[in-house]
Parts: C-alpha cells; sequence; structure tokens
C-alpha cells in the first residue's frame, strides 16, 4: 500500500502514535541518586540467587545476583555503595521478588570501573553465548527471556535468519528509535555477533515507517558496510512489534501455533538487546543500564535517558520535571500492553522500555455498553481469533470452552479491547481466562 | 510513598468510536434523505418520522424501567425509531409507526434482552409486523410535490408497485419496466429515481442521498463494503440476468439501475442490511449475508405477490446469522486447516 511497503497480513490497529513527544530528543545520562533497588527476578525463569548480604559494599558492574539454572540471569549492580536492606518488592507487572536495596556511595562517578574489550571476531560461537550469558542479557524488548538461551540453537535446527526487531510498534515509546539513530554503528556490530553465535547466513531489520530518519541512516550504514544486513521498511501497524507479525511482514513466514521463531528458521531480537549485545561481547560491560522513554501528557519534559537498571522511577520522574497536575495513570512499557503501578519506588528494570505517564485527557475511557456484535475485535486480531465469542465463553467460566477457540495463541496485544466500540476489556478477560483455564497438554 | 494513579490491565489506548458514537453516525448519514422525504411530500412526512421516534424511544424508556437499565444514551432508540419512520408512507395514520416502533423495542429488541442480543433488525421487525396488519395503509402512497402531475394521475403509485401490479397480467414485450410505465401513462426517468422525485416511503425515495450518506459511513467505518458489495452485487446480476423475462421474454435484459434505484434497497442495503446486532461478524460471514439478501429480494421482488422484498430479505437473512457465523470462522495465525476428524 504506502510505497509497497511490508507489513503482516491479518488484523492489526493504528492507534495515534504520539512519538513526537520524544523523538527528537537525544539519549541522555540520568542521574543516579539515593537508594537503588536490585530486583532478583526482573527476567523469565528462576530468580537469581541473591550474593550479597545487607552491609556489603557493591560497585558499578558487580555481580550481586547468581542465575539459578539454564532459563535465569544474573544480576548486576549498577552503582558504588552498601547494601542497605533486602527485602520483598512487588514489580509493576505486580509480580513479587526478592530486592537488593543499594545506598550510592556519596564518592561515586558513573562510569569509573572499567571493563575488558575484547575483540569478538576470534571468538566462537561458544564464547559469544557464554559471554552474553555472563552479562545477564535478556529480551530488551519486554519480554525479558534470557537470550543466551535463545541463542543456544538445538542442534536439530538451523537459522536461517536473524530478524532486528526496530519496529518499536508502541505508541509513545522512542528508545529503540534513538538508539537506530545514535548507536548505529554499534548496533551493526552487535548484530554480527548475534549472527555468528547463532550461524545465521542473513540478517534483517525491520523498522516501521514512522522512523523515517532511522531507515534512512541505517540503510545508509549498511549499503557502505556489506551487504550482509538488509534494511526493511515497514507499514505503520500495531502489533508489528510481536515476531509473529515481525516475522511475517519481513520474511513472510508464519510461527506456527504454540511454537518459538527457531521453528521457522528464524531468531528475533530487540534492537535494545542487539545493543546490550554488543556492550557485552565487544566491551566487556554486563548489562546493568538501558535507554527509558520517559513520557506521556503527565509529564512535564519528555526524553529518552540511559537509565541504571534498579534507578527508582520516581528519582527518574523527578528528573524529567515531574508530573503534570493532571497525571493519572503511570505505566511501565508502552500503551497497548504496559503493566500500571502506582509505587514510586518501583524500580526500573531489563525490561523496562519506558515510563508513560498518561494525563487525564490521554487516559479518558468510554461507557462500556452491550456487544454490539460489530465484528471489529474479529478484524482486529492479528491472530484470527474470534474475541467476541472468546469473551462470552470465559464471562460465563466456560474456560475449556475458551481454550477450543485457540485462548492461548492470544499474545495479549490488545487490538481487540483498543477497537471495540462497547468499551468491552476482552484482552483483559483473556488474562483472566490463561489463569483459570485447565493447563493445555504438552505438544509435541 | 502511594499516589492515586489509575491501575487496571492494558490497553491504555483507546479508538475514539463508541457505541454511542456509531449510531450517531448512522443517524448523520440518514439525515439528508429524511429531510428530502419531508421537502417532497410535506410536513406530514416529518410528524411521522417524530412519531416513529417518540414511539421507540418511550419502548425503551419503557424497557429500561423494567430492567432498571440506562440505555438511552446510546441513541440506538433514537436510531431504530428514525429507521422506523423511514420505512412509513407519508400518509400513514399516526398510530401506526407508533405502534410499530412500539413493537420494534418491546419485542423485537427487548423480548431477547436489549441493545445487542436481539437477532432481528428491530425497526424491519416493527416495520412488517404493522405492514401484514394494515396492509392497506401501508401501501397507500402520494405523489412528491416534486413530480406531483404525473404520478398523482395514477394514484401516487410507487414504481414498483405499479410494474408488479401491471405485469400481473401483461402479455406483450416491451424494452423494461420504464417503456412499460411509459406506455401506461406513468412517466419516470432514471434520473427521477436516482433523485427522489417518485413515491414512495419517506426516507427510501432518494437514492442519491442514501448513497453519500452511505460513502459517509464507509468513510467513517461505521459499515465496510463487504454487505452493501454483496447484497447490490448480487441483486443486480439476477436481475441482469433474469429480471427481463416478463417484458422482453429473454434472458440478460433485465433493467439493473432501475431495480437498483426504486423501493427501499438502498434504504436496506446500506443501512438496514449493515445493523452490526443482526449480521454475521466475520468479513467472510457477511459477503455471505449480503449474497442471500441479494438474492432473496430479486426472488421477492419479482416472484412474490409483493411488489417489495427488501425488508423480508432481510429479515430472513438475519435468521441465517448464527448459522453463517457457525461456517465462516477465520484461521487462526500459525494454524494450519484442520480437517474434520483429522487428529490434531
Amino acid at each position: 500500500m504506502v510505497n509497497g511497503m511490508k507489513t503482516f497480513s491479518k488484523g492489526g490497529v493504528h492507534p495515534a502514535g504520539h512519538k513526537e513527544l520524544s523523538n527528537a530528543i537525544a539519549i541522555r545520562n540520568a542521574e543516579v541518586k539515593g537508594t537503588l533497588i536490585f530486583p532478583m527476578s526482573m527476567h523469565i525463569g528462576a530468580p537469581a540467587e541473591c550474593l550479597v548480604q545487607v552491609g556489603d559494599e557493591v560497585n558499578e558492574g558487580m555481580l550481586i545476583g547468581k542465575a539459578a539454572g539454564f532459563i535465569s540471569a544474573n544480576i548486576y549492580c549498577s552503582v558504588k555503595g552498601v547494601v542497605k536492606e533486602i527485602k520483598d518488592i512487588y514489580l509493576a507487572s505486580g509480580m513479587k521478588t526478592k530486592a537488593v536495596v543499594v545506598e550510592t556511595a556519596e564518592d561515586f562517578k558513573p562510569g569509573e570501573v572499567k571493563f575488558e574489550p575484547s575483540d569478538w571476531e576470534k571468538l566462537t560461537p561458544k564464547e559469544i553465548v557464554d559471554k552474553i550469558a555472563a552479562a545477564g542479557i535478556v529480551g530488551l524488548g519486554g519480554a525479558t527471556f534470557p537470550v543466551n538461551v535463545k541463542y543456544s540453537i538445538p542442534p536439530d535446527s538451523k537459522v536461517d535468519a536473524l530478524v532486528i526487531n526496530g519496529v518499536e510498534c508502541e505508541p509513545y515509546l522512542t528508545a529503540d528509535h534513538r538508539l537506530m539513530l545514535e548507536k548505529t554503528e554499534q548496533l551493526f556490530t552487535g548484530m554480527r555477533i548475534i549472527a555468528k553465535a547463532i550461524n545465521a547466513p542473513k540478517i534483517f531489520v525491520g523498522i516501521e515507517a514512522n522512523k523515517p530518519d532511522a531507515i534512512q541512516k541505517m540503510t545508509e550504514f549498511a549499503e557502505k558496510n556489506g551487504g550482509d544486513i538488509e534494511i526493511v521498511p515497514l507499514q505503520l501497524k500495531y502489533p508489528q512489534g510481536d515476531e509473529k507479525q515481525l516475522l511475517k511482514a519481513v520474511i513472510d513466514k508464519e510461527i506456527p501455533s504454540g511454537k518459538l521463531p527457531i521453528a521457522i528458521g528464524a531468531v528475533v531480537s530487540n534492537v535494545g538487546t542487539v545493543n546490550a549485545v554488543y556492550e557485552a561481547v565487544a566491551l566487556g560491560k554486563p548489562l546493568y543500564e538501558r535507554v527509558v522513554t520517559v513520557t506521556g501528557g503527565g509529564i512535564k519534559n519528555p526524553g529518552n535517558y540511559l537509565v541504571k537498571v534498579g534507578t527508582k522511577v520516581g528519582d527518574l520522574v523527578e528528573q524529567c520535571g515531574g508530573f503534570t497536575d493532571d497525571a493519572v495513570k503511570l505505566i511501565m512499557g508502552g500503551p497497548m500492553m504496559g503493566f500500571t503501578f502506582s509505587d514510586l519506588d518501583t524500580p526500573v528494570i531489563k525490561g523496562t522500555s519506558g515510563i508513560l505517564v498518561l494525563s487525564a485527557k490521554e487516559a479518558k475511557k468510554g461507557q462500556r455498553t452491550a456487544c454490539l456484535q460489530c465484528g471489529r475485535c474479529l478484524k482486529a486480531c492479528p491472530i484470527g481469533l474470534q474475541p467476541t465469542k472468546l469473551f462470552k465463553k470465559i464471562n460465563s467460566g466456560k474456560y475449556a470452552d475458551a481454550l477450543k477457540l485457540n485462548l492461548m495463541d492470544c499474545k495479549e496485544c490488545g487490538c481487540c479491547a483498543f477497537v471495540c466500540p462497547a468499551n468491552i476489556p476482552l484482552v483483559q478477560g483473556f488474562r483472566l481466562g490463561k489463569r483459570m483455564a485447565p493447563k493445555p497438554p504438552k505438544k509435541g | 510513598m502511594n499516589n492515586n494513579f489509575i491501575i487496571e490491565s492494558s490497553p491504555h489506548l483507546h479508538h475514539p468510536d463508541s457505541t454511542s458514537r456509531i449510531m450517531l453516525d448512522v443517524i448523520i448519514a440518514l439525515i439528508p434523505a429524511g429531510i428530502w422525504g419531508v421537502v417532497v411530500f410535506g410536513i406530514k412526512a416529518l410528524v411521522v418520522i417524530a412519531v416513529s421516534i417518540i414511539g421507540a424511544v418511550l419502548g425503551e424508556y419503557i424497557m429500561c424501567k423494567v430492567f432498571k437499565k440506562f440505555t438511552l444514551a446510546d441513541y440506538s432508540a433514537v436510531l431504530t425509531g428514525l429507521l422506523v419512520g423511514y420505512n412509513m408512507p407519508p400518509a400513514v395514520p399516526l398510530f401506526i409507526p407508533f405502534l410499530a416502533s412500539l413493537f420494534a423495542m418491546l419485542v423485537v429488541k427487548w423480548a431477547f434482552g436489549g441493545l445487542g442480543c436481539n437477532w432481528m433488525n428491530p425497526a424491519l421487525g416493527g416495520r412488517l409486523f404493522v405492514f401484514f396488519s394494515w396492509t392497506s395503509y401501508m401501501t397507500k402512497w402520494s405523489a412528491p410535490c416534486t413530480n406531483f402531475a404525473t404520478i398523482d394521475a395514477v394514484g401516487g403509485a410507487s414504481p414498483l408497485g405499479f410494474v408488479k401490479t401491471g405485469m400481473m397480467d401483461f402479455t406483450g414485450s416491451v424494452s423494461g419496466p420504464i417503456e412499460y410505465m411509459k406506455q401506461a401513462g406513468y412517466e419516470v426517468g432514471y434520473m427521477d429515481l436516482f433523485l427522489g422525485n417518485i413515491s414512495g416511503c419517506i426516507g427510501e425515495v432518494s437514492a442519491l442521498l442514501l448513497i453519500l450518506g452511505g460513502i459517509y459511513l464507509l468513510y467513517r467505518k461505521v459499515i465496510t463494503w463487504e454487505i452493501p458489495g454483496a447484497y447490490l452485487l448480487t441483486f443486480a446480476v439476477f436481475t441482469w440476468v433474469f429480471g427481463g423475462l416478463k417484458f422482453t421474454h429473454s434472458l440478460f435484459t433485465g433493467d439493473v439501475l432501475f431495480n437498483l434505484l426504486s423501493g427501499g434497497l438502498m434504504l436496506g442495503a446500506i443501512y438496514m442490511a449493515t445493523d452490526m446486532v443482526t449480521t454475521p461478524l466475520s468479513s467472510k460471514g457477511q459477503i455471505i449475508f449480503g449474497i442471500g439478501c441479494g438474492f432473496l429480494t430479486f426472488l421477492i421482488r419479482f416472484y412474490g405477490s409483493f411488489p417489495e422484498g427488501v425488508s423480508l430479505a432481510i429479515v430472513l437473512m438475519n435468521m441465517a446469522v448464527p448459522l453463517i457465523d457457525r461456517f465462516s470462522k477465520t484461521r487462526v495465525f500459525g494454524v494450519e486447516p484442520v480437517k474434520k476428524g483429522a487428529k490434531k
């Protein structure tokens, strides 16, 4: 349609982008002060094993949580200071976890600790994956799955394509956009490191049309530096950043229901993850800081910040001029799939792509009415589910019936609830349904 | 430190459309055709529309009291009343639109649970109820002031009705309905049909204004092309192939334009067959629904005993919606179509 750009075929919606609030603002270093909080579980899998005790001295880049098991991730301290407390906290997602509270030292200067760079081209794939695992890297797009597990390709599988996710389809967020503009070279190195680790013959980068400057810069860089990386401009459509939709758009293949991308010979990584891989493997720096977009009508001065993991959201918001008077909703992540929370002591974690504060006007919701059977949810669902029918089943407690309607294929992108003119909490109901449903038998 | 931020599950953004906005859009799209009806049929047409709306809102109000809900604000009752009014002949005694609207609300809509639960289009249900109860009143037409001399001379008959009655014992051969009417002294051209210089129900006469309203609804995405497109196309094809048999005694001679522009087809195809509540959910289902409506309208108009078949065709297809929905499932992403009986 638009300039013949690619996109995925089924469903999708077009929420207003609001990216102009922050997409022209360069990444700045966020200030570090006071206490920081390091949850021992900020990834999918087993919580890390805490290595420190109250009173211990810690430093920037020091390992304080050790991966406990295969699917788990190391956790590093991001500041110099003293462990003040170890306690249970709640993350923005509502998950309860053990956390290390560190009081920053008066004389802490970020960046004083030096790491040991390595010549990644001499490393074997196994060594690269080990370095990534040691650095505690998880999927920074929000999924927080330990990437060393993803990059450990099973012996019976073969990778045809590494697809880099530069889509950033969530409205408001601009962290990945800024990374592509400001760290183009590092990202290209990062992509090649990953491609080597997983033995991928081809690299694609999907970028949505609302980032023309990033598409241009990345394309020019790709042309100048050999033809192994292809930049694929994509039509604007949510949820293109989901790996199912991204792979359909970029390489026109469908991940079979219940399977991972590797089932169709693809590995997907987010731009932020690529940056973290670059820093870990080429620079030797573990993952303890990331780019976060702080934005929304409820924030006085929106912007993009390089934030130390563990920074309290309240401290970060304060640096952005604080809340406006009509701020009503505090969200970790984007507006379509992010989590609301109210505790300003909630820490920024590895998967935090944005802190979004919505004003009363932005968060306005319509009145709920009866379902009109308009079918808009069916047309919006990128998976081809029948949200209105699913919702009725779940609403009447028929969870097993909902499973038969492919409830488990729902990835909670929220397109259905976004379009519903009757304001029915469809995806919210599916989340409930997934928890209540009897566990399905393991597939093949 | 805790603040009073709203805690709820995502998504936190919403498309600006709402139920009331959709209803309001349909009302907006219908207004020009109604104004035209009032202009050509006089102030009595406005009274009929007003009484229909009052009847519908009263019906909704009564049921809101009974069920202790408040649904008047979604404008759906106003819309039903408006559609009932548009489906009335201008000279109808006022108790008829009032009863039609009450029937639409109390029986067709609320007996099944109110908005979103009824299986039949309420306005059409109301119209059919009074049509079969007071058929003579419902088929008594008035000539429009813009074409009064010609049409009053034939007792105000609507083109469709005139042709249907006349063709009952017609054995000769003419090129089509326009020619036939001309020979019988009823001179109406395509332009009259298109603009609305004909007799008929208050809101159905001006095909032009109804189509313009339809374009607005398509633009606002309140309706999609599937139902009106499939409906009109199917009807046009059948009319073209078989519609000329009675006039010229050969196939492929039907007067498509005459049949598309006359009667309640535009009002039905654009505004009533697209009622969300009583139509299929998926694109595929909507196309099947449209084809069914087109075929049934053709059958009733050409082979039924009534000149007009739009209302009946849509209501008959309304009944088939659960069945259509069941057989027009969409394919789930990443799932190959599974054959019946095959192991999953």
